[in-house]
């Protein structure tokens, strides 16, 4: 019970971006379709349920004056690998997130997650965590990546749901990124009012 | 206001209310949609007509089913809102941009901060600068006023392609870039009495400078708006272009053109003025009609669109709390605390 509340907190209860408000560089900055949203997610997931375990494990070892550079370290680490990954395999999604693959490493998220959980708990509530937090950030940034995707240029995972002509370039762009996660933060938070 | 009310102070009240003030806005923007229809033809009219019904409705229709307080469509707000962003398009728009900008006015740029009185941004505004960065080719496609009026007396134009064309300014901005001496661009820019009287291209009420002046003439004699902010954003933009002119005469259009080109005597008389989201103070009024001018001419002069009323206008409505904050006048009574040595 008590590990099944630490995977699905990160899903609505505690989500990263819609309750937390954490992470919100990559949010409003990748979001402009679903498909980047949602790889910008998993990458973001990987590197947070891998970085959980490796610091709950090394926690005892680590003093506690350096250990915020130390969480840097291993943090840089997974994203180092998923940016190598992601390079190697998928070279235009790769090429469309650019600059915030590696600004993963700062991701309030993640570091926030290893000061917050995986140095005070054991491996597997800390991967449980991360995996949990990670899909609720991935499902957040796909949901707002379709969103503004569809609007802005009328598709939803490249498919061509209305002529482009027709969509609204703003939220392709990133005021519509704040105005679009502005209206979902207020339909989930009257949502959670009425549950 | 007869009868005799039981109450704190102040007891004599003038029979001011939102609805007086609203529909005096839109009396004095009269000349100026009786002119933008002259020019544009039945375009001008269906432009305004659907903006100002598709407000309204969606007024009543977030009031009622989704904020679920009692309907006020009819205190001229909505109204007044979907006029100014008529005159802030142009003619000959799809109607269903012009519905999508009227719901973001309304939906964004008002009922989400909770209706009139709490929204920070200019409403029409919101909706006109969202439709010019959403359908940049569409909200720049400008017919040219004469043309379109043939076309409503039902003469086909015999160039088809002079139906529409580019604004003054935004014949300016290209021409500089492309390094054209200002002497050549100005021959191809309509006469100064011409842009007084609006035949040039633009938004639908923004054209004619005389309307406008007449409207605000109004605005004045009537006390709804106090002389402040429109004074203060036309002075500084004839100030800065004035100096611009005197710097270098070959590269910058004079004041008097960047006066009665685009939309600086509308946003100064009748957007700046809105009281929601302008400043409370007096002083605070001039520094926020200087800000708006300054930025306005950076914009046109120095920014990459041919013209930033709308988002100087906007980019100052952000600063009103802290003016409002800072600049407070002085209380009735207070002493001003002399140093002590």
């Amino acid at each position: 019970m008590n590990q099944w509340n630490n995977f699905s907190k990160g899903f609505f209860k505690e989500n990263a971006v819609f309750t937390l408000l954490l992470g919100m560089c990559p949010t409003l900055g990748v979001t402009s379709s679903a498909i980047n949203g949602l790889g910008m997610g998993l990458a973001t997931a990987f590197v947070l349920t891998m970085s959980n375990i490796v610091i709950a494990l090394i926690k005892d070892l680590i003093p506690d004056k350096v250990r915020i550079p130390s969480f840097i370290v291993v943090i840089a680490t997974f994203v180092t690998i998923v940016e190598m990954l992601m390079q190697a395999y998928l070279p235009s999604l790769f090429e469309s997130l650019g600059l915030f693959i590696p600004l993963i490493v700062v991701n309030c998220i993640v570091l926030g997650r290893a000061e917050a959980f995986a140095s005070k708990n054991n491996a597997i509530s800390s991967m449980l965590d991360g995996l949990g937090m990670g899909l609720g950030f991935a499902m957040a940034l796909t949901i707002l990546g379709t969103f503004r995707e569809f609007l802005g240029s009328g598709k939803i995972f490249n498919m061509t749901i209305f002529p482009e002509d027709y969509g609204m370039l703003v939220f392709v762009l990133a005021p519509g990124a704040f105005i679009a996660l502005g209206y979902l933060i207020a339909f989930i938070n009257n949502m959670k009012k009425t549950a | 206001m007869n009868t005799l009310t039981v109450s704190p102070s102040p007891h004599v009240h003038s029979g001011d209310s939102v609805k007086k003030n609203m529909y005096g806005v839109i009396i004095a923007l009269l000349p100026a949609l009786a002119a933008s229809i002259f020019y544009f033809g039945i375009g001008a009219v269906v432009v305004t007509i659907t903006s100002v019904l598709a407000c309204v409705v969606f007024e009543y229709l977030i009031q009622k089913y989704l904020l679920k307080n009692k309907p006020s469509i009819f205190d001229g707000s909505a109204a007044l809102t979907g006029l100014l962003l008529a005159f802030n398009l142009p003619t000959y728009l799809p109607i269903w941009i012009i519905i999508i900008g009227s719901l973001v006015a309304i939906g964004i740029g008002k009922m989400s901060f909770g209706g009139l009185g709490n929204n920070p941004f200019n409403p029409a505004l919101v909706g006109r600068v969202f439709l010019l960065i959403s359908f940049p080719v569409q909200m720049t496609t400008w017919p040219t006023p004469i043309i379109s009026r043939l076309h409503y007396f039902g003469i086909t134009p015999e160039i088809l392609d002079a139906t529409t064309g580019a604004t003054p300014l935004s014949i300016l901005k290209e021409g500089v870039s492309n390094g054209v001496a200002n002497a050549e661009i100005m021959q191809q820019l309509p006469s100064l009495s011409e842009l007084f009287f609006g035949l040039m291209g633009g938004s639908a009420g923004e054209s004619a400078a005389a309307a406008l002046i007449l409207g605000g003439l109004y605005l004045l004699i009537k006390k709804i708006i106090t002389w402040h902010i429109p004074v203060s954003i036309i002075g500084t933009v004839v100030i800065f272009t004035t100096l611009l002119k005197l710097i270098h005469p070959d590269l910058y259009a004079g004041p008097a053109f960047h006066l009665l080109t685009g939309g600086v005597l509308l946003g100064a008389i009748f957007m700046a003025t809105d009281y929601v989201t302008s400043p409370m103070s007096h002083k605070g009024m001039l520094i926020f009609g200087i800000g708006i001018g300054v930025i306005t001419v950076l914009i046109r002069i120095f920014g990459s669109f041919p013209e930033g009323v709308s988002f100087a206008i906007l980019i100052m409505n952000g600063f009103v709390p802290l003016i409002d904050k800072y600049i407070k006048p002085k209380r009735f009574g207070e002493v001003i605390k002399t140093q002590k040595a």
